[in-house]
């Protein structure tokens, strides 16, 4: 951390006291990162086994057999395929600049609208899913922290079983307890709000034992602190003392983890909306994989670099406004 | 066992009284208690000391004046009340109305008791929002502000939007009592207040406190230091193992201790006594082999220079970017069996000069020499074969072990490869912890499971196992109680008499560095202000900084000086 950075001698380090240099230099790392992806899914599309026109048509006609010369030449210069791999790569980044991420093979159409139509519902899953784990989370912390009893332990017992079981096997048993049997709610394929829960649910569960443990641990540390003495001894009580100085603290490892958990739900939701029949990017995803539509996951790889890139973003201001000694130091 | 005398006469109603307190953790058994028939009472504008080392229970027993003694604590007492009201199975909210509001508390180390990451101001103005004191936010600032000013915390606008680490400690301190005194409680309890406290920022805090009793508050004041508390308590209680072995005022207790216990906590104080005087009743050092020399009294000018600093430099970085010089021009020369005194403040580059000494740090400018040899121009790789012969003991020695190794293995770590077979190894282990006045049984313990005296002098048994010619000692005795500290400062004498060590002893407490050096450096922000002699310095101090921290330390008021202090400590805030 910064403190220890300015305690140490040898090598000072020189932490950017302006936030907005602080910014400009985040920015441009995402940006840096973005673009690794984009080299990164260009040289996949160009060193995949097999000649890229030949795939296109056999993508298009469900053939699998050879084309003729002709045919290959016209998808080869209507792709590009035949000029210089410099000259593709640099027509690739152009092109992305201006926000087009080529065409699907097999749907004749731009990657970047067949993304858009879809993206919204996962994002949606997986926003929902990780503030819901956050929620759970938080209320069984500040119940069960440092709290010695039979409900403490059962709850934290949970948890830890909740972080370890797999999300499509929760997905599963919640669509028939909820959705089969008790008919609470819809069984597949619904857009509704009431759709939602159980997909959110079953993302939730397991991000929320991850994400309960880690903030416990820290919280049971905090409430040793002698600060929070301090503050009882003004007079506050004990819940108190957890909401308004334990849980801050906290929640700084759980926050960090929170980049990271983001990714996660995104491709946990594209296997939750295939058990429940979401719409979404699951499916136009593994349908794309499966046939080997290369610009569709080429465009989806670089549309999650990008989120992930703003998430990370968010994640740090957002650890910056909780802990106020980073921006201070 | 208490040594009761004849209680004065009270003249106005007892605020606070605690008759036969009990106070025990999980399956004890009542004999073993960590609080035993705990009794005494407080009226407004007195101020009652409980003295005694960590572990006695002198903190335990102030929690639980609070209803805070921990959640596995089993509190038991005959009366425990605060003025008419029963404090015995007072329900949560009724705790809640008398903590701050009633009795107010100061925690021990104003670091880690403030919220790190909250405003000053916000933690502050925390008790008087919990018990609705303030109507607006208006009036929530203004009286934050009026509490920072009242506790002497400078420009207490800004420090009230500033995160405790911004503060100084001596600010850190103010601003928790003023916390306490929020919502002006009638009782304040503050738990070793000036611990890790500069002499200045400690005399100030005391006469903060001195204050505060005069505008009639009722003070419990909580430490290991008699000469801390010497100055402000009206009766003074020494706590040993639970129980208070004896009581008294200030005055009686210091003319005529009668309990053992109380005579060794006032002997243990370096101030005021004859320099090279043992502190402690007992040290043994046994040295086998070796011919036990007299102690070098007066060090002649002929004895070798060994280190030698020449104009050293060093700059860092301050927060707004600009260069900043923590040492500056700072020249000085050990000599050989000397003990040189470094004395300074908190910031003012005692512990950057020590880096550099021991070449952890390069000096911008300037040069350190070793035994007539370059030092700090070496490049580490020359540098590395002599770096045995300069060894440092750290302030916090748990920091400095390793937590998973054993006290053999860490001493071991540090002995010369010279030492071949695991025989030679395991005696000569032996043999340097028999040294340092620790038994052999302690070889297989872990830094955890050893007492705060007792780790220090492993890390002093390993600072000489590779037979240093210079030991730098970086606040060595500065985390310990007095009565530890005593042992360990009586220890490193009688090692330096043994084995003809040099020490470079850095230290912000004058009495400690009094009592230890032959002659002595006074720093302020990176610069020599003062040196000579320890004597000449103490006894006729050139700089005006100087005199004012000779003029802070913390003595033992005995009677007839009391009434006639507390009237140097009004200049020179840092």
């Amino acid at each position: 951390m910064t403190l220890i950075s300015t305690r140490r001698n040898d090598t000072v380090k020189v932490v950017s006291h302006n936030p907005l240099v602080w910014f400009a230099r985040r920015i441009l790392s995402g940006v840096a990162v973005v673009w690794a992806a984009a080299t990164f899914t260009f040289l996949v599309q160009c060193l995949m086994p097999g000649d890229r026109a030949q795939i296109v048509i056999n993508v298009r006609s469900g053939d699998v057999g050879p084309a003729p010369a002709a045919e290959l030449a016209t998808i080869n210069a209507k792709y590009g395929f035949d000029q210089p791999l410099a000259v593709q790569y640099g027509k690739y980044i152009l092109r992305i600049l201006h926000g087009d991420l080529g065409e699907s093979y097999q749907q004749h159409r731009p990657v970047a609208a067949i993304i858009a139509e879809q993206i919204g519902p996962t994002i949606v899953l997986a926003i929902a899913a990780l503030l819901m784990a956050w929620v759970i989370a938080i209320l069984t912390t500040l119940l069960i922290a440092g709290r010695d009893n039979i409900w403490s332990k059962l709850l934290s017992g949970a948890q830890i079983f909740l972080a370890t079981a797999p999300p499509y096997w929760l997905a599963t048993i919640l669509l028939v307890v909820f959705a089969v049997n008790l008919r609470i709610f819809p069984v597949v394929g619904e857009s509704s709000p009431m759709g939602l829960v159980l997909p959110t649910l079953a993302l939730a569960l397991e991000l929320s034992g991850f994400f309960g443990q880690v903030v416990l641990n820290e919280f049971t540390r905090v409430l040793e602190q002698p600060f929070v003495t301090s503050a009882r001894t003004r007079g506050m009580s004990d819940f108190g003392v957890r909401l308004h100085h334990v849980l801050r603290h906290a929640a700084l490892p759980g926050v960090t983890l929170s980049g990271w958990a983001l990714g996660k739900l995104l491709s946990g939701a594209i296997l939750i909306e295939i058990v429940f029949a979401r719409q979404g990017l699951g499916g136009v995803l593994v349908a794309a994989t499966s046939s080997r539509d290369v610009p569709i996951v080429s465009g989806a790889v670089l549309i999650s670099a990008g989120l992930f890139v703003t998430v990370s973003l968010i994640v740090d201001l957002s650890y910056r406004m909780l802990d106020p000694r980073i921006r201070l130091t | 066992m208490s040594q009761v005398r004849p209680k004065p006469v009270s003249q106005q109603a007892d605020l606070l009284t605690v008759d036969s307190l009990r106070v025990s953790f999980g399956r004890e058994i009542a004999e073993k208690a960590v609080v035993r028939s705990m009794s005494f009472s407080l009226r407004p504008g007195r101020c009652l000391a409980i003295v005694g080392e960590s572990g006695s229970g002198k903190s335990v027993t102030a929690r639980a004046l609070v209803g805070l003694a921990g959640r596995h604590a089993d509190v038991h007492a005959r009366q425990l009340s605060f003025d008419g009201t029963d404090l015995i199975g007072l329900n949560d909210r009724g705790w809640r109305r008398i903590r701050g509001n009633e009795i107010g508390f100061v925690l021990q180390d104003a670091l880690v008791a403030l919220d790190p990451l909250r405003q000053i101001g916000k933690e502050i103005g925390e008790g008087l929002l919990l018990h609705g004191a303030v109507s607006s936010r208006e009036e929530l600032a203004q009286r934050v502000i009026a509490l920072l000013e009242l506790v002497g915390v400078p420009e207490p606008e800004t420090k009230a939007q500033q995160l405790p680490h911004q503060l100084s400690g001596g600010q850190r301190q103010r601003a928790l009592i003023a916390a306490a005194l929020a919502l002006d409680p009638r009782v304040l309890i503050a738990d070793e207040p000036t611990t890790a406290l500069d002499v200045v920022a400690q005399a100030h805090v005391l006469a903060l406190l001195e204050e505060t009793k005069k505008r009639g508050k009722a003070l419990i004041l909580i430490s290991h230091d008699l000469a801390v508390v010497s100055r402000v308590a009206d009766e003074i209680l020494v706590m040993q193992r639970g129980e208070v072995v004896e009581r008294g005022t200030a005055a009686e207790l210091f003319k005529d201790p009668r309990h053992p216990y109380t005579r060794q906590l006032l002997d243990a104080v370096p101030s005021g006594r004859p320099r090279g005087s043992r502190l402690s009743p007992s040290t043994i050092v046994r040295s086998p082999g070796r011919q036990t020399q007299p102690p070098v009294q007066s060090l002649p000018k002929s004895r070798p220079i060994l280190l030698e600093a020449t104009s050293l430099v060093k700059h860092f970085k301050g927060p707004d970017g600009t260069l900043r010089a923590a040492v500056d021009g700072v020249s000085f020369e050990l000599r050989s069996g000397e003990t040189l005194g470094i004395v300074g403040e908190s910031g003012s580059g005692k512990s950057t000069m020590a880096r550099m000494i021991l070449a952890l740090d390069e000096p911008d400018e300037g040069a350190v020499q070793f035994a007539g040899r370059p030092w700090t121009t070496l490049a580490e790789r020359e540098r590395r074969a002599r770096r045995r012969s300069i060894s440092i003991i750290y302030q916090d020695p748990l920091g400095s072990f390793d937590p998973r190794w054993t006290v053999g293995r860490i001493i071991s770590d540090s002995l010369s490869s010279d030492v071949e077979t695991r025989r030679k190894r395991q005696e000569r282990v032996i043999e340097l912890l028999d040294m340092v006045g620790l038994s052999q049984a302690l070889l297989d313990r872990r830094p955890l499971e050893l007492s705060g005296g007792q780790r220090q002098r492993v890390a002093i048994a390993r600072a000489i196992a590779p037979n240093p010619a210079v030991i730098v000692c970086d606040e060595p005795v500065s985390a310990l109680d007095v009565s530890i500290q005593a042992q360990v400062l009586d220890l490193l004498g009688d090692l330096k008499d043994h084995l003809g060590i040099s020490y470079l002893f850095i230290s912000h407490d004058l009495s400690v560095v009094r009592h230890i050096s032959d002659r002595v450096i006074v720093m302020r922000r990176g610069r020599i202000v003062d040196s000579g002699p320890t004597e000449e310095i103490f006894r006729n101090p050139l700089s005006e900084y100087t005199k004012s921290l000779i003029a802070a330390m913390p003595r033992l008021v005995r009677e007839q000086e009391i009434g006639q202090s507390s009237t140097i400590l009004e200049e020179g805030i840092a």
